[in-house]
């Protein structure tokens, strides 16, 4: 038993630091904002709740195990609501995808749009 | 870090610096978390790279993307510092070397300290105990340093505001309700629970990694997040300038009191075991009550300096509004 989440563990320690890795390499080597935006956001979310589930299963007391339960919780939470501002900041100012998709904020007339957009 | 502070000085783009200023604290923060200093580490984080990123990026926003280039080439100021520098490092070839046994601080203070700090303070967080007890003057001075700092930001950025400037921005901000509406709605889930935490971090302090300056960066931290998000005029319906402004003064006085008290019962200034019948509890109460005092000061400090720096930034983009 033992054993068996000693392995668990592991895997997905490895599977989050190799997704960690390939956000990393996404970032420097994607072509475009959006989706070296989609690396980043992987890094933020996925790579970090795998890392956090594989020490939960490094089976320690039960205290440890409930405060990793919240800060996955919280990831789960704000990551994804992070990677949403970015995107939406890009959008919302006018930045144009590499591919043509017809995006309903996007204002494809202006040359540069710069709208002051404060909240 | 060297590589960084040297890219720092030499880019021209002031949001790359301020992007950099703050992975800057971040490896900072990671190098105290490698040397076992994990309290320093958390209060790196919070403020170097969290607030202090926002603070500059709000300056930022207000004054330029670019810095423009050097009118002169500063060398006589180079030549004395780097004279002042030499001398003192000169200076410092007398003392004995870093880390070494036979240093007087690693004789006599710090054994006092990690062999005494449980039998006088019964803390189990050393690092408090220090902190707040056997250096409690020291963090006095550095609350007032911060009250200081929110005073003179008060004082040279407040800004009248024009009633109709204000419906103006308010105008803004409610149209932009659609637009932000997804992260209007996990910030208003997050918020309570990040107040939550700062309490935690707080009371905390005395078994864990903690205390006030921490606790009072991650309160005005959530205070902030929800200005950015909700617009600043809904943000100070909440916390109102005249309470903020108490709030930071009553921190320090509540700091001082607590020696005041302890003098006035027969100690010196900041002795805490006079503070009760058992010298023990006398210690955890004194702490209890400074650190309480530098949750406010720092907090509210925090809020003060936001509040100033983007009602500035508002202000202007108001009037550019109006004279378009």
């Amino acid at each position: 038993m033992e054993f068996i989440l000693s392995l668990l563990s592991g895997f997905f320690l490895l599977f989050g630091s190799f997704l960690c890795l390939s956000g990393g390499v996404g970032i420097l080597r994607f072509p475009d904002f959006y989706t070296r935006m989609h690396a980043a956001g992987v890094t933020d979310t996925l790579a970090a709740a795998m890392i956090l589930i594989g020490l939960m299963l490094q089976n320690p007391e039960t205290l440890v195990i409930i405060k990793l339960m919240f800060i996955l919780l919280m990831t789960l939470f704000i990551s994804p609501a992070a990677s949403h501002a970015l995107g939406q900041a890009a959008v919302l100012n006018n930045l144009p995808p590499l591919v043509d998709l017809n995006i309903k904020d996007l204002d494809n007339s202006t040359a540069s749009g710069d709208k002051p957009s404060k909240s | 870090m060297v590589g960084i502070a040297l890219a720092v000085n030499q880019i021209k783009d002031m949001f790359a610096v301020v992007m950099l200023a703050g992975i800057y604290g971040l490896v900072s923060a990671s190098f105290f978390v490698a040397m076992d200093a994990v309290d320093v580490a958390f209060t790196e984080a919070s403020v170097g790279a969290g607030i202090s990123t926002l603070l500059m990026l709000t300056t930022v926003a207000m004054t330029g993307r670019t810095e423009h280039e050097a009118s002169h080439k500063p060398l006589l100021a180079l030549f004395v510092v780097t004279v002042t520098g030499g001398l003192l490092i000169y200076g410092t070839f007398d003392m004995p070397y870093f880390g070494s046994a036979d240093a007087p601080v690693h004789n006599h203070v710090a054994p006092r300290y990690i062999y005494d700090s449980i039998k006088e303070i019964g803390v189990p967080n050393m690092v408090t105990s220090v902190l707040a007890s056997y250096r409690g003057f020291d963090t006095f001075g550095e609350v007032t340093v911060i009250f200081t700092a929110g005073i003179g930001v008060l004082a040279l950025l407040s800004v009248v505001r024009l009633p109709k400037t204000d419906a103006a921005v308010e105008a803004i901000n409610n149209s932009m309700h659609e637009k932000h509406l997804v992260l209007r709605v996990v910030i208003k889930t997050m918020i309570p629970f990040i107040l939550l935490y700062a309490f935690y971090v707080q009371f905390h302090g005395d078994y864990g990694p903690g205390g006030g300056f921490q606790a009072g960066v991650i309160f005005a931290a959530a205070i902030i997040m929800y200005a950015l998000l909700f617009g600043l005029s809904a943000a100070r319906r909440v916390i109102t300038q005249p309470v903020v402004q108490l709030l930071s003064a009553i921190g320090v006085l509540v700091y001082g009191s607590v020696g005041i008290v302890s003098m006035l019962n027969g100690g010196s200034f900041l002795d805490y075991s006079v503070l009760s019948a058992d010298p023990i509890a006398g210690q955890h109460l004194g702490i209890l009550l400074i650190e309480l005092g530098v949750g406010l000061t720092v907090a509210s400090v925090m809020i003060i300096i936001f509040f100033s720096f983007s009602a500035r930034s508002e202000y202007q983009q108001a009037k550019k509004g109006e004279s378009l």
